[in-house]
Order: C-alpha cells, then structure tokens, then sequence
C-alpha cells in the first residue's frame, strides 16, 4: 500500500511572529520556515506504517512557493520514498487555500492511487482545519480526523480520534484520509546519514497548471492584528481576598 | 562564490540544532551544579545520539560516521558547541581522527569500538614542562629488543578518566637538523590497566564543568611493537597528517556559544525594560548588540572559508590559525558584552551566560594559545618575503 502525505511549509513555531505594517498578514519575509509540525507527525506515522510492513511507499507533496522543496527535502531525511512539489506561487506570502490544495490533492490521489492519505490536522499559520476533509468530501472517501492512535486491519482502518470529553475509536473503509493530532507520535530526528541520502531520492517538480486547477485566493483578509497585551495582573494580600475577588470581579465562582 | 548552505547543511544543522535543544540542554544545570556526568546520564544520550547518527559523525562513512565534508562537519560542530562541552564531548563524542591512521587490527581494537559508542579515546601530548613547546617533551620511550618502554608524565589529559585507552606521544630520541638538535616523537595505544601505566585525577578548573582532565603516569610501562600507532618517531607526522582540522573544529563550538550568549542578549535587549522603555532602545546595548553580531560574522566567514579551502587541499596553516584566534577572541568578547547587557541576572546560574563566559576562557589556551596562532599568522607571512 502507498500512502500519501501531504506537508505544508509555515512559519517555524520558534518564530516570534509580526504582522506586516500594513496589516495584510504575517511577515514571512527572511524568516526561518518548517515543515508544519502536524504534517510532520504525519510524515513520521506513514514511515512507521512502512517500517511495520502495513505500506510499502511514503510519497511526500507539498503545494506552495519553489522552497517547499526544503520541506519535502527534510521529509525525505526523515525516511519518506519520493516526494512531489506542486508548485502554485510565487510569493511567499500567497497562502494556497484548503479547497485549492484539496483540489489538487485530489488530483495526485487520482495518478499515484495510494491507499491511504494521512495529512496534519491543520497548518500552524491559518489553522484553516479544512483540508483533510475537503480532500475525503472531493473524493468519496472515508474520513478519521484527530488521530492520535492509527492501526491497519485489512481494508479497513481503527483511528483514535482526540473528541471533546475523552477518546473515540472509529472504524473506517480503506482508502480513507486520516488527519493526526500531536499525541500521535513523537517524529525522528532526520538522521545525518539518511539526510545525505534524500538528495539522491527523486523529487518531481510540477505546477498548479499541470492539473488545471485555479488556486486563485476566494477568500479576503480584512485585517490582521496582533493579539491584544496582557493587563498587568495584580497581587493578593490574602486567600480570602482572592476568592472575594473571583467573586465578585472575576465571576468564575 | 557560493555562500548559502545546501539544503543537506541546512538539515544537519537543524537536526543537529534540535537534538541539542531537546536532548542536550535539559540536562546542563544539572551537570553544571554537580560538576558530573552520570554513566547512566551518558549511555541514555549516547544511545539517542546514536540512532540520529550524529555520534561519530566526523569520522568518514566507510568506517560508521556520516561522511561529512569539513564545512558541514563544522556547522555541526557549532550546533554541538551551544552545549555543555562535557555533555556534547562524552555523549555526541567525535573519536579522534588520527584513529584511522591504525592497523586493520588497531582499527578493530580502537576505531571500531570508539565510532559504536563502546569504548573513548584520550590523546596524551601535554607534559608539565611542555606546554606550547610540545617537542620540548620529556617523557619517553625507549627500545628494549621488541618492546618499548614508556616513563613520565602527562596532564591536562581530557578525558583520560572515562577512556578506555590513551594515544600517547612519547620522546623516543632525538635528530640532528639544519636547525639543531630536535627531538623524535614517537605515538603509542596504551590500554587502561597495563602494568606502569596509572591515571591520577587531575586538576578542577574553571571551564566546562563536568570535564575532567588526568595526570598519566608511566613507570617502565612496557609495550609490544604492535601499540605503536605509525612508524618509530614519526608521530608528530602521523599526528599532523591524521588528527584534521581541530583548530577549526574548537573555533567552530566557539561560534555555536557565542551565537547562544548573543540570542540571549538580543531577547533581553528587547525585552527588559528601565527608565520606561527596552533597553534595546538605548545606544550604549543596541551598538554592543551590532558589534557582537558583526563581530561573530566575521568570525564565522573565517571559519566556514578555512573549511572550504581544506576541502579543496588550498588551506594554509594561518587559515585555521586566524579562525580559531578569532572564533576565540570573539566568544569572550560576545559572553562577556552579553552579561554586561544582563546586569545582575547575567552571573546567574538560571541563564547560560555565566558559564559561557567561563568556559570561554579555556578556548584562547587550548588547542594552540592565541599567542601560538599569532605566532603561525605571522610566521607564514614573514616566510613568504624571506623573513
């Protein structure tokens, strides 16, 4: 079995993120960028199916700027087969929304047929939380979202799935997408031997155009701001001060 | 010429980077309140560093290590030197290169064992009465039918407790020069527990806590011909063709801490705030933030130069000179200017900087004092006009 992992390039979680001045975004320029840490779960979760012998081939894709290579590259020094790069802008601050991506997605799914598709449950930077599930929508397929537990059986797959309130076990037909939660796993280091290696691992280079897909952005950023400061907080003389205070000011008792 | 990394440097130094943020750094406060690396603490490190493959990774891939041209050897070398130095040495530990100067059975007896992690290596030069003037050594080896016997002393010797083996270099006879008597140098194995050979502790000092340093004593050591490592007196050229660029690998850890000490202070400059606003915002922090920052650029251009041109067999001794005294220099003036943009806070064991500081001063004596790289600077362009 092939599985396909689809990986987005963001802003590196390190990063003290500052909004461009004139408030249409985050600034990317010259900043330090990584693999999303979610699709980097999802990188590590397809080598350990194929380490297990469950698949036989881990296809990394990742849509964006030309430097997304750099991601696709650290997927393959974590152990990932092949990769393909999508490539649907030019500038860096272009974010390819969830149903462009899903769209295209769509269209690898179709040439490579893996049977399984396993995606971060969201991007660091938007946080849309869509993609996954536009690709299952736009496919027909079986869905697992949340994954913190994934398990193989036949054609069919047990997914864990992180719910309000506790833990749900979901049974779901093959093919199926899966989108992991950050309990999955703890990703490898991309070891310094397997990082020489990736540059001889086959890396295809394609454009939005080659699968017809329109990747022009519907959706508009009215604005962009900085989350508010915290107020200053204030000190406590004594217990029963506090819990008058959480009383009568906070509300919360 | 080509200044950015490829995208394989960029991906050791991030695995490199990340390593050390999560496997290393945890642990620093506790090896440097205690002054100890616990065996456990090592074998738990060392068995990760392993699986990453970034133990042993200088060592070339036919042997076990990861292959690496000497420019990415060093960004790695700056990744493991933004940590503890007794931490990285014993638990990332780099084997000496001249191991691979052994015999086939030296090679199985020490290179082997030392790139899986099973055994370490020391290498013994220093003498109390031979600093700098490393041939003015007096500790010897002479020739008895087949064996050799070893009598003297050593210090300063890193390490020489946890190995399990030292390379030793021993005056075995001296030579008439153009330029003079000048004494043979002759390189031996010498296992742990062979009969005149002891290790004492050696000193405690004021640089990187948790590294130990031993005095070894021989006393009529006697030594089959098969512990030689190369030829009869010929030691300093087996050293000088195997050990490898180890100035640049100390300037290189250099850079790492003093890239450390200088994040610290720009987070503080922009953070901290006196007299109603950052302190970043005065003049006298900010212009030591740029000349800190421009300072450690040159220093790393040095070193990343030296590196490539080691690659190409075009580098001088002066290069590896210039990039150590300046990687040096500069981390003592970064660590120092970082503490004094901290105040109070900066000699506080909570942050890094105070033992930065302190563990800076070691790198300006070891590995050639900065007066003996000045001393090769200069030799080589005084030589070139006949001076």
């Amino acid at each position: 079995m092939k599985v396909l992992v689809p990986v987005k390039r963001v802003i590196d979680y390190n990063v003290k993120v500052r909004v461009k001045a004139d408030g249409t975004g985050v600034d990317l320029a010259n900043v330090k960028m990584s693999m999303n840490p979610f699709d980097e779960i999802a990188v590590e979760a397809a080598i350990r199916l194929r380490e297990a012998g469950a698949a036989t081939e881990v296809v990394v894709v990742s849509i964006g700027v030309k430097q997304a290579q750099e991601t696709l590259r650290t997927a393959l020094a974590m152990g990932a087969d092949r990769a393909i790069l999508i490539q649907a802008a030019d500038d860096v601050h272009q974010d390819i929304e969830p149903l462009a991506v899903a769209k295209l997605l769509k269209a690898v799914v179709e040439a490579e047929a893996p049977g399984l598709v396993i995606c971060g449950k969201q991007a660091i930077d938007n946080d849309m939380n869509a993609t996954g599930q536009m690709l299952a929508a736009l496919l027909g397929w079986s869905q697992g979202t949340f994954a913190s537990e994934l398990a193989i059986e036949g054609d069919t797959a047990l997914v864990t799935r992180e719910v309000d309130g506790g833990m749900q076990t979901i049974k779901v037909k093959m093919p199926t997408i899966v989108t992991v939660d950050l309990r999955m796993n703890e990703p490898r280091y991309a070891s310094l031997p397997n990082i020489m290696k990736a540059k001889k691992k086959p890396l295809e280079e394609k454009t939005a155009a080659d699968y017809g897909v329109d990747v022009a952005p519907r959706l508009t950023v009215v604005k962009t701001t900085e989350p508010a400061g915290r107020k200053a907080g204030v000190k406590v003389g004594s217990v029963d001060e506090l819990i008058a205070k959480l009383k009568d000011e906070a509300g919360v008792l | 010429m080509d200044f950015g990394l490829t995208d394989e440097q960029r991906m050791i130094v991030e695995t490199t980077r990340a390593f050390v943020e999560a496997e290393l750094y945890p642990h620093e406060a506790e090896v440097e309140r205690s002054g100890h690396l616990r065996p456990e603490l090592i074998r738990e490190i060392q068995g990760k560093a392993i699986e990453a493959g970034l133990y042993a990774a200088n060592m070339p891939e036919e042997v076990g290590g990861a292959g690496l041209d000497t420019l990415s050897w060093l960004l790695y070398e700056r990744e493991l030197g933004r940590a503890n130095y007794a931490l990285h040495w014993t638990c990332v530990a780099r084997p000496s290169n001249i191991l691979l100067a052994g015999t086939a059975e030296q090679r199985e007896k020490y290179l082997f064992p030392c790139i899986r992690g099973e055994k370490w290596d020391c290498l013994a030069m220093t003498e109390p009465g031979a600093g700098s003037d490393l041939r003015g050594m007096t500790a010897s080896a002479r020739q008895e039918g087949d064996d050799w016997v070893l009598n003297g002393t050593k210090h300063f010797i890193s390490h020489a407790d946890l190995a399990d083996f030292a390379i030793v270099f021993m005056a075995s006879g001296e030579e008439e020069t153009p330029r003079g008597r000048k004494k043979l140098i002759t390189a031996f194995f010498v296992d742990k527990g062979t009969p005149g050979f002891s290790i004492r502790e050696g000193y405690r000092n004021v640089s990187h806590r948790g590294y130990t340093n031993s005095v070894l004593e021989f006393d009529n050591c006697r030594l089959p011909a098969s512990q030689l490592l190369g030829e009869p007196h010929k030691g300093f050229e087996v050293a000088n063709t195997w050990l490898g660029a180890t100035r640049l690998q100390v300037a290189a850890t250099c850079l790492g801490r003093a890239d450390r000490a200088l994040q610290h202070a720009i987070s503080y400059a922009a953070e901290r705030r006196q007299f109603g606003q950052q302190i970043g915002k005065f003049q006298g922090v900010s212009f030591k933030l740029a000349d800190m920052a421009t300072e450690l650029r040159a220093a790393e251009l040095l070193t990343w130069a030296a590196a490539w041109k080691f690659d190409q067999g075009s580098v001088t001794e002066a290069d590896m000179s210039m990039a150590k005294l300046k990687a040096s220099e500069v981390l003592a003036m970064v660590a120092d200017e970082a503490i004094q943009i901290h105040g109070g806070m900066g000699l506080m064991d909570d942050l890094p900087l105070e033992r930065i500081w302190r563990d800076a001063r070691v790198e300006r004596i070891w590995e050639g004092t900065s007066e003996i790289q000045r001393h090769i600077i200069s030799r080589e362009l005084l030589r070139a006009v006949g001076g």
